[in-house]
């Protein structure tokens, strides 16, 4: 299995569309072809992380400069940042437009990524934080602008899950 | 030295600058000298303040960022100092005070007590050029100056008495701090250009 390089590139075409200009990331595979175009965008400034919470500071502090700032993670990352999206951005209302990798479920070989898989869902229920799968690459650009938005309008934290169907190549 | 006498004598550098501070007595202190609207209390999320000031002065690159942060606090996010040397934002004055105890918690021993773990040198060998380490209010002044006037990430760890201020409250609610704040820079990035 290898990651979808024309989902990738419509993914980032994406964030594009939605006038992101900063992107906070922990590179994991499903979202490396991505951090590779960022990489090379001059328009994009690409901040990678030694660890996902660090990378809720940095969108926080993008935030308040008046950037449009997007997370990149795996959902381990996610799990890694809680402290951080929790008393730092719903305690400040910050908002978060997080684009979660979402590694451990429906397909997944590995079984090391499979304990982080099952319970994202769940996490992420407990935590009120609004999310939606992006599975199709047809809807994927629109999911972002619309995570962006309602990010922006609610002040909290938002999640978009890339799923297997997106960010690999079928079969 | 008192990390009060510290930020007293950083006060009147603050009046232009966006200034993160960690919880607790660090971010007491510098309310009760009068606060300000470039000036944002990280009252929890420890570990973030020197992430929120990295976000910050790489999106505001024309203002000079100040992190006030706490020993206890750095050790729960030591992975900073190696983004911040990866991206080396050159607008960037790193304060950690060095207490040498988790205070707010009851003061009990953190892992830079006695100098068993030395933070400015973690800071040096993640790749940090600009580390000051002081021990009293003089070379603490003297290495601030510097700071400001260089243009360069620094970083300067003074070593601090384990004391606070004896009350806590301020009448500022945290997301009130966080609105003021963005506003406070979208002034000024309108005004000046960024």
């Amino acid at each position: 299995m290898s990651v979808s390089y024309e989902n990738s590139k419509i993914v980032y075409q994406g964030i594009k569309d939605a006038g992101i200009t900063s992107l906070s990331a922990l590179p994991e595979t499903w979202l490396g072809l991505l951090l590779q175009q960022a990489d090379r965008d001059p328009d994009v400034r690409l901040i990678q992380v030694a660890k996902e919470e660090e990378a809720i500071g940095i969108a926080a502090g993008a935030y308040f400069a008046g950037e449009r700032h997007i997370l990149l993670m795996q959902n381990h990352g996610f799990l890694a940042a809680i402290n951080g999206i929790v008393s730092l951005a719903q305690l400040y209302s910050v908002p978060l437009c997080m684009l979660v990798a979402l590694r451990g479920h429906w397909g997944e070989p590995y079984p090391w990524h499979t304990r982080g898989g099952i319970v994202t869902e769940g996490v992420l229920r407990a935590l009120n934080i609004p999310f939606e799968y992006a599975r199709d690459p047809k809807d994927v650009g629109r999911q972002i602008r619309e995570a962006y938005a309602l990010s922006q309008s609610s002040l909290s934290p938002v999640a978009l899950l890339l799923t297997r169907d997106l960010m690999e190549e079928a079969l | 030295m008192k990390r009060a006498e510290c930020i007293a004598m950083l006060y009147p550098e603050l009046g232009d600058k966006p200034v993160v501070t960690i919880m607790g007595a660090c971010a007491q202190e510098l309310y009760d000298l009068g606060h300000q609207e470039n000036f944002f209390y990280l009252q929890h999320a420890m570990g973030l303040a020197s992430s929120i000031g990295l976000g910050l002065a790489l999106a505001l690159p024309h203002h000079k960022i100040v992190v006030l942060d706490g020993d206890g606090s750095v050790l729960m996010n030591l992975g900073t100092f190696a983004t911040l040397a990866r991206y080396r934002p050159s607008n960037l004055v790193h304060v950690i005070f060095d207490n040498g105890s988790l205070l707010s918690t009851g003061g009990f021993d953190s892992h830079t007590t006695s100098g068993i773990t030395d933070l400015a040198g973690i800071a040096r060998a993640a790749g940090i050029e600009h580390v000051s380490a002081c021990d009293s209010v003089m070379t603490f002044g003297e290495a601030m100056v510097e700071a400001f006037a260089r243009n360069a990430l620094s970083v300067i760890v003074a070593k601090v008495a384990a004391v606070g201020p004896n009350h806590y409250g301020m009448d500022l609610h945290l997301p009130e701090n966080a609105f003021r704040f963005k506003r406070w820079i979208a002034g000024r990035t309108a005004s000046a250009g960024r």
